[in-house]
């Protein structure tokens, strides 16, 4: 595939350095600024994006464009003041590194990205909120903004336009609650991530409780391309068989041949992924089923491989596109001991602010461990699926714990009798089989 | 009393923010850099320079894993237990680490080497399973044994 | 509030009226609805944390599948269309229970909240009934929290209410929720004791047991035993409303009484634990005379049942003058019949001439200016607040915590205008930021609240009220403004004030008597004028000191130097002493002389030097063993009843006089009802005393109001170690209130309500069934009578001129305030133990320049002499305080007998100096 197939991936350098400004510069870096600045008004820009069907990258897959329409312009409170623009690297969903890929390859894709982003919104500051764990991309972001702020691409009266953003790299110290944007908000306040009410929504009333838009990092990313090339171009990269644009960039994990991940049409099918990029199972290793987005989607299994992997079309199957990172379980891992991680993950990063997550995610760690040891009930199942119900959207206070019962779900339904077989055998039939 | 280093890094960390509080989470994380963790005493130091109550620093300081607030070892190492590396041969990797070193999570080695600390996916799923010991990340640990090499170019 | 339209909403499908500008839950539960909720409070609103208030909402008519949502946060808007009794949504509420008590360790019957629990409540309230975990519960460890408030965290479902109240509403900093998932923990740093002046409110706001009264359980007793009455706090002059519970005739307990005028919520500690001094082993409890022995030592004589009469009976005839000292800690009734047995010519009031005058000027200003006195809860609303040299936050700590509440007013009201609802909290506070409205306070040093304002002025009492008089100047050219400079800091104020006060349209003066400054309550006068001149909605809040400070102001009478004249001068051989220590309110020589004469009679109900003093001392009782009336700084009559019947010969006050009028021949007063009804048909200022609360005659179909729960147990057998015959109840002619379980069960009229408690709702939360909306005022209006009101504006009084000179420091002397402690400057509290625990330690402040030229250091010995008076103290430095000023905390022990502001002298001790160089030598 050519460069222009894959706009996000196809300028990283072969030996996995970030891409220094005037190498990005080369690849037509910060032409789309210019352009946005000199050519195109901030409801243009806006325009272009509604128009390409970008979606949120982040998992949610919400229309970027009118989530950038909803930032106040008129002449209320809201309107007048300091506006944000906020990047979200926080990446913590398991099964997905997609993010940091692009952060540590081609950082000033990303800075570009916000910069238009703010241009749009009218923002004047901006935030990346980098996960604790990233190392790497903090150095590549930090060096990069660095950069920019040195051609004048970030400051003040930004190449003569009379446009100012300032950015920020803010380092996260864990907790997977620092990703769902609200969270996100508060821990870069400074403050405890828990969730806020929406509404109102952080496009209202955000960071200091100005307007704020945050956005993935792959999200971002893609703008600077949809200005430079047009939204009719970037709705062409789509396999076109539901109405989002661009590409995706698709991973796998777990015991496949070429675990990674991949910049392909929006719409590529699962089986392609898996099978072509991913180099189909390990010798020795059967498919059994995967998590098509990171952890906090519904299993699917061999006969789902065909979905087109876009947002519309793996809900039809029961799941979520989500991130877009397939997490893939063969045969000779316990289903249960990995629901067990599942949920341990999701417990132990619950913010413990609604109680059915903080108590309800505990009791399930709580019954899993003990049908993985062998201890388990045969009302456990029915329970865990009763958990999996009663944490649903809306019953919660926000998506985590909703996130943890798709897989709990769609998990103990579709491999009920390893569950069963745990608890009549009392213990863990692949742990046998390993020692 | 805070040091004259932390002190430079912090202020110039709080540049990034209108308030002084707002710039607490990466303070603690400066002061942890420079003594290992977050004693009692530096979370009042830190909380006084901050404006802020040592129960205000505190209230955040415990929300968040990568903020220690207990003793921890020279080097940290943190062993997904995530999904992906679950998948892929995890708890041979903590079993074998924790054989190695002879702590079990949230123990320090008795020479005060290591601290072994359990950790959300880090991010590196492609080459699970992973762990991160201080800011590198060690992935791709299959068989498990290939971390004994990794360990012994930390002192 | 702005009137709102009302839209309709169905429940079950059936239309409903409301108002638009509430939740769901506010809604439901001010139908009448029962519906679970644990995070929400009417105080502190929405956030939707515990999900328990789970409804279903539907779309429209036809949606039959509808959608779960929280009643918290789900506005009432026009055709809003939920189901409380949806099968979903009722399962889902159960479950949320279910998921609470995975951890709850059910220890019930040894909790303290066991039978006034909201998590016992809610949990039969949604049916959950059996435990289906067989796993280990968490545990946490619990915290030293201080003598007030005691902790076991394992019993916390993590409502988030506790840092809500204490951090967010009452904006302390020393606690906080700690950790993250099922581990959240809430609680300090670390232990100790926690600072907020209203950390007792956790006991109440806590749905379970995690934040429990320490005292009470030092002698527990179960809600459902606890015998209480309606009540008025007796520690500072707001009047708040509570509830004393009683049992084995001691007070076990104070809770907060919902009134929606004054207190609401709640109480600040002082009012909370101050109650134990009613349960002192030194309480006097019989009555006695003194003889001398032979060798001029004091007898004390008990006088039997049957031989007080006959003694009192004959000091009265063979008197020469009788002249009677009132008292601002005792009730109307009781100051009014000492007035008219001594008749008016010979009734002093019990407050010192310095006081005397500022509360005398108060309520002239009050009922002859055009500003009306705000109930607390109008202060909390108010939307801008200048303070003039009270310490509120240690005179009268409510009104602290209702500014602080004013403080928002101005943001939130910007942030409902864009569209956030005023009950959606975090949302509000998020939007609301750290802006804050108009706040400014002027006092003699810094205070608890300080922080919270726009601007501060700390100087002498005149110059504050010279920033006061500035500032009305500024605002009305018709308000004289002062000659000459005012102190830079103050200067600079004046314009900020007068121009925020200017922006505000319900702006609130506070001052009052802390100061002991005439100038400083005239000059709050003048800047409320000016503002209600220019059309606004203002207030005028005073401070007076003590529970009737008003109600004793109203009555009148001489001032007590007065009365030393007439003993000095022997028109009067006899004295009276009402609740009263003289020696608070004059110097020890005055005091003495008036003590001095030939019979002094102390009613009162603990020792103290006027007691000491007296020739024949009669037991009074405490207000919870007594009926009567305080009147509070905003002029509000209001009743407290009796709450039990005290042990010994302990009598009311009014009830000890009442027979001293019987025994001069005169009048005796059966009730209460008689005694308020001859005076409020003599002195006009008390005409609306009976109004204030029902008479003793008041039925319900017939039966008393009972003060005694219905599970009320033991009752046959509490007396059975001293008779096994069951006594018949005391009875009770001062009140509808009857001493047992019999009686009326349903709502009384809000004077009369002596627990909340409705079928379902057996803790504190029963009070939403109380009110006629939640968060609004009680059923049937909230109690209290107002005595005063505005005079009508022509009438109005002019501007104050009097403006004093600008404060000058003199050579050699300090000009000595008072400062004020919340604990430790009242009196009654103080003896309480737990209260007594964080009374500070005696000392003077003073300017660390003006401490440098004494050359004395923080915590150095030093002497003070004011009026004679020496007193030795330990130096605090506060740079807050004005040089040349010195800041004396009135009231803590051995601080009292002077007026202030005086000017003083301070000297240090012979070789204190010189020791404490040589341990800073040793040091260094
Ligand atoms: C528990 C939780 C964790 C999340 N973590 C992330 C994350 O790490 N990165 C991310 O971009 N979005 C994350 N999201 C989604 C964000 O809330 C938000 O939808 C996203 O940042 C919006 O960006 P987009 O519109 O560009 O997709 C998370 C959501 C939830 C509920
Ligand atoms: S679902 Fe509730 S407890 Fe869980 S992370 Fe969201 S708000 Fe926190
Ligand atoms: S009361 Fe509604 S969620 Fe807690």
């Amino acid at each position: 595939m050519s460069n222009a197939e894959r706009p996000l991936t196809g300028d990283f350098r072969a030996d996995g350095r970030p891409l220094g400004i005037g190498e990005y510069e080369k690849t037509g870096g910060y032409l789309a600024l210019r352009r946005a600045l000199k050519e195109m008004s901030p409801a243009g820009v806006m325009d272009e994006v509604k128009d390409s069907r970008l979606r949120g990258r982040g998992g949610a897959g919400f229309p970027t464009g009118s989530k950038w329409s909803f930032v106040p312009s008129g002449a209320d409170v809201f309107s007048s003041g300091p506006k944000f623009i906020v990047a979200n690297a926080d990446e913590m969903e398991p099964g997905t590194f997609k993010d940091r890929i692009l952060m540590e390859n081609n950082p000033h894709m990303l800075i570009e990205g916000m910069l238009l982003g703010a241009y749009a919104t009218g923002a004047d500051c901006a935030y990346i909120f980098v996960r604790g764990e990233y190392f790497g991309s903090a150095r590549a972001i930090g060096k990069a903004v660095a950069e920019a702020y040195g051609k004048n691409y970030l400051g003040k009266n930004i190449l003569g336009s009379g446009f100012n953003l300032e950015m920020h790299l803010h380092m996260s110290a864990g907790r997977y609650m620092c990703g769902e944007e609200t969270g996100l908000l508060n821990s870069l306040e400074g403050k405890r991530a828990i969730p806020r009410t929406k509404p109102p929504y952080p496009q209202v009333s955000g960071f200091m409780g100005r307007p704020t838009v945050v956005n993935n990092v792959e999200t971002l990313c893609n703008v600077p391309h949809i200005i430079r090339n047009g939204a009719e171009w970037f709705r062409g990269l789509s396999r076109g068989f539901s109405g989002d644009g661009g590409t995706k960039i698709y991973g796998a994990s777990g015991r496949v041949k070429r675990p990674g991940a991949w910049e392909l049409p929006i719409g590529t099918t699962a089986r392609e992924i898996l099978e072509e990029h991913a180099g189909g199972m390990r010798d020795g290793f059967r498919f059994r089923g995967l998590l098509p987005g990171g952890a906090s989607t519904e299993f699917l299994l061999e006969e789902h491989l065909d979905v087109r992997m876009d947002f519309d079309s793996v809900q039809k199957v029961g799941s979520r596109m989500g991130t877009g990172t397939m997490i893939i379980l063969d045969d000779r891992t316990c289903p249960v001991g990995m629901q067990l991680s599942l949920q341990k993950f999701f417990a132990r990063e619950s913010c413990g602010w609604c109680t059915p997550c903080r108590e309800g995610l505990s009791w399930v760690v709580h019954m899993l461990g003990a049908i993985e040891e062998g201890q388990g009930e045969m009302e456990d199942i029915d329970l865990l699926l009763e958990q999996a119900r009663l944490l649903a959207p809306g019953h919660t206070f926000c998506a985590l714990a909703p996130g943890a019962a798709e897989p709990l779900g769609s998990g103990v339904k579709y491999f009920r009798q390893d569950f069963e077989r745990h608890i009549r055998e009392k213990h863990c039939p692949w742990k046998i089989k390993n020692s | 009393m805070l040091s004259g280093a932390e002190l430079n890094e912090i202020e110039k960390e709080l540049r990034a923010y209108s308030d002084r509080k707002m710039g607490c989470i990466g303070a603690l994380k400066i002061v942890q850099r420079h003594r290992g963790w977050i004693t009692d005493e530096a979370l009042r130091d830190l909380a006084g320079y901050l404006e802020m109550t040592p129960d205000e620093l505190d209230s955040v300081a415990t929300f968040y894993p990568l903020v220690f607030r207990r003793q921890v070892g020279r080097h940290v190492i943190l062993v997904c237990d995530s999904v992906s590396c679950y998948n892929v041969g995890y708890e041979e990797l903590l079993w074998h680490l924790m054989k190695r070193l002879a702590i079990g999570l949230g123990q320090t080695t008795a020479d005060g080497r290591f601290t072994l600390l359990p950790a959300a996916c880090l991010g590196v799923c492609e080459s699970a399973p992973a762990i991160m010991i201080d800011a590198d990340v060690h992935g791709g640990l299959e068989p498990p044994e290939k971390v004994d090499q990794i360990l012994n170019s930390y002192e | 509030m702005e009137d709102k339209k009302l839209v309709t909403v169905y429940i079950e499908d059936k239309p409903y009226r409301v108002r638009p500008d509430q939740s769901m839950l506010d809604a439901c539960l001010s139908l009448g609805f029962d519906l679970p909720y644990f995070c929400w409070h009417p105080a502190m609103h929405s956030v939707g944390a515990c999900r328990q208030c789970a409804v279903k909402q539907f779309k429209d008519e036809n949606d039959r599948k509808g959608m779960i949502v929280m009643a918290c946060m789900t506005p009432a808007g026009e055709g809003t269309r939920i189901s409380i009794k949806d099968p979903e949504a009722v399962e889902f509420r159960a479950k949320v229970i279910e998921w609470l008590m995975l951890n709850h360790p059910h220890d019930c019957p040894v909790c303290d909240e066991g039978g006034e629990c909201h998590l016992q409540d809610m949990t039969v309230m949604t049916g959950h009934a059996y435990r289906r975990t067989r796993f280990r519960k968490r545990t946490h460890r619990n915290q030293y929290l201080g003598p007030f408030v005691n902790h076991e965290m394992n019993r916390c479902i993590q409502c988030y209410r506790c840092v809500r109240f204490y951090n967010d509403y009452a904006g302390g900093r020393d606690f906080g929720v700690f950790a993250a998932h099922d581990n959240v923990y809430f609680g300090r740093q670390e232990d100790g004791v926690l600072e907020s002046e209203f950390s007792g409110n956790l006991v109440e706001v806590c749905p379970t047991g995690v934040f429990t009264d320490r005292t009470l359980k030092m002698h527990y007793t179960r809600k459902w035993d606890l015998q209480t009455a309606p009540s008025v706090c007796v520690h500072c002059g707001l009047g708040c409303n509570t509830i004393p519970g009683e049992r084995y005739g001691t007070l076990r307990r104070i809770r907060n009484r919902y009134n929606g005028q004054v207190n609401g919520y709640f109480i600040c500690d002082r009012g909370r634990y101050g109650y134990e001094f009613a349960n002192s082993a030194t309480r006097i409890r019989r009555p006695y005379r003194i003889t001398y022995g032979k060798a001029g030592e004091k007898i004390e004589n008990a006088l039997e049942e049957g031989k007080v009469l006959p003694h009192v009976k004959s000091l009265l005839q063979g008197a020469k003058g009788i002249i009677g000292i009132g008292s601002p800690r005792a009730s109307l009734e009781a100051n009014y019949l000492l007035k008219k047995f001594c008749g008016p010519g010979n009734f002093y009031a019990g407050f010192s001439d310095a006081e005397f005058n500022l509360v005398g000027r108060i309520i002239s200003v009050l009922t002859g200016g055009p500003v009306k006195a705000p109930a607390l809860r109008e202060v909390a609303e108010a939307d801008a607040v200048f303070v003039l040299g009270e310490d509120v936050s240690g005179t009268a700590p409510m009104l602290g915590l209702a500014i602080r509440q004013a403080v928002r007013q101005k943001p939130v009201e910007a942030v409902i205008k864009s569209g956030i609802p005023a009950w959606n909290d975090y949302a509000v506070r998020q939007a609301v930021q750290n802006d804050k409205g108009p706040f400014f306070i002027a006092t003699s040093a810094a205070t608890r609240i300080d922080s919270l304002a726009e601007g501060t002025f700390h100087g002498a009492p005149d110059d504050i009220a010279r920033l006061g008089f500035a500032v009305a100047a500024a605002i009305s050219p018709e308000a004289p403004a002062p000659d000459g400079s005012l102190p830079e800091a103050a200067a600079g104020l004046v314009p900020r004030i007068a121009a925020r006060l200017r922006e505000a349209k319900r702006p609130v003066i506070i001052s009052g008597t802390g100061a002991g400054s005439r100038a400083v309550i005239e000059a709050a006068f003048n800047v409320a004028k000016s503002l209600f001149d220019s059309g606004k909605d203002a207030g005028l809040c005073y401070v007076a000191a003590e529970c009737n400070s008003i109600g004793l102001g109203l009555m009148g009478g001489k001032s007590l130097r007065e009365a030393v004249g007439a003993v000095r001068e022997n028109r009067a051989d006899t004295v009276i002493v009402l609740e009263n220590d003289i020696f608070d309110r004059l110097s020890a020589p005055e005091a003495e002389a008036l003590l001095s004469a030939r019979q002094v009679i102390s009613i009162d109900h603990l020792p103290n030097h006027t007691v000491s003093m007296a020739h024949t001392v009669l037991p009074a009782a405490v207000f919870a063993e007594g009926t009567g009336t305080f009147v509070s700084n905003e002029g509000r009559a209001q009743r407290f009843y009796r709450v039990y019947v005290p042990a010994g010969q302990v009598e009311e006050s009014w009830r000890w006089l009442s027979e001293f009028l019987a025994a001069s021949a005169g009048a005796k007063f059966f009730t209460v009802d008689d005694v308020q009804r001859a005076m409020a048909g003599e002195l006009p200022a008390f005409g609306g005393v009976p109004a204030a609360a029902p008479p003793a005659d008041f039925r319900i179909s017939g039966l008393k109001i009972p003060r005694q729960p219905h599970r009320y147990s033991g009752r046959t057998s509490i007396h059975a170690d001293v008779d096994v015959n069951e006594p018949k109840p005391p009875a009770d002619p001062d009140s509808p209130l009857s001493f047992s379980m019999e009686g009326f069960d349903g709502r009384p009229p809000s004077a009369l309500i002596s627990r909340f408690w409705a079928p379902g709702w057996n803790s504190v939360q029963a009070v939403n069934k109380f009110q006629s909306e939640v968060g609004g005022r009680l059923r049937g209006g909230d109690p209290g009578q107002r005595l005063i009101g505005p005079a009508g504006k022509e009438k109005s009084l002019p501007y104050f001129t009097g403006i004093p000179a600008p404060f000058t420091r003199l050579e050699g002397k300090f000009l000595v305030v008072p400062l004020y402690h919340v604990f430790g400057s009242e009196k009654l509290s103080a003896l309480s133990p737990p209260v007594s625990e964080l009374v500070p330690s005696p000392y003077l402040a003073l300017n660390p320049e003006d401490a440098g030229e004494l050359g004395c250091t923080e915590g150095m010995e030093i002497r003070l002499i004011v009026e004679d008076v020496f007193f030795r103290l330990a130096a605090r430095l506060d740079a807050s305080i004005a040089r040349g000023v010195a800041g004396f905390p009135l009231g803590l022990p051995g601080l009292h007998g002077i007026t202030l502001p005086s000017w003083g002298r301070i000297g240090i001790p012979p070789g204190v100096r010189e020791a404490a160089e040589e341990s800073g030598e040793d040091r260094a």
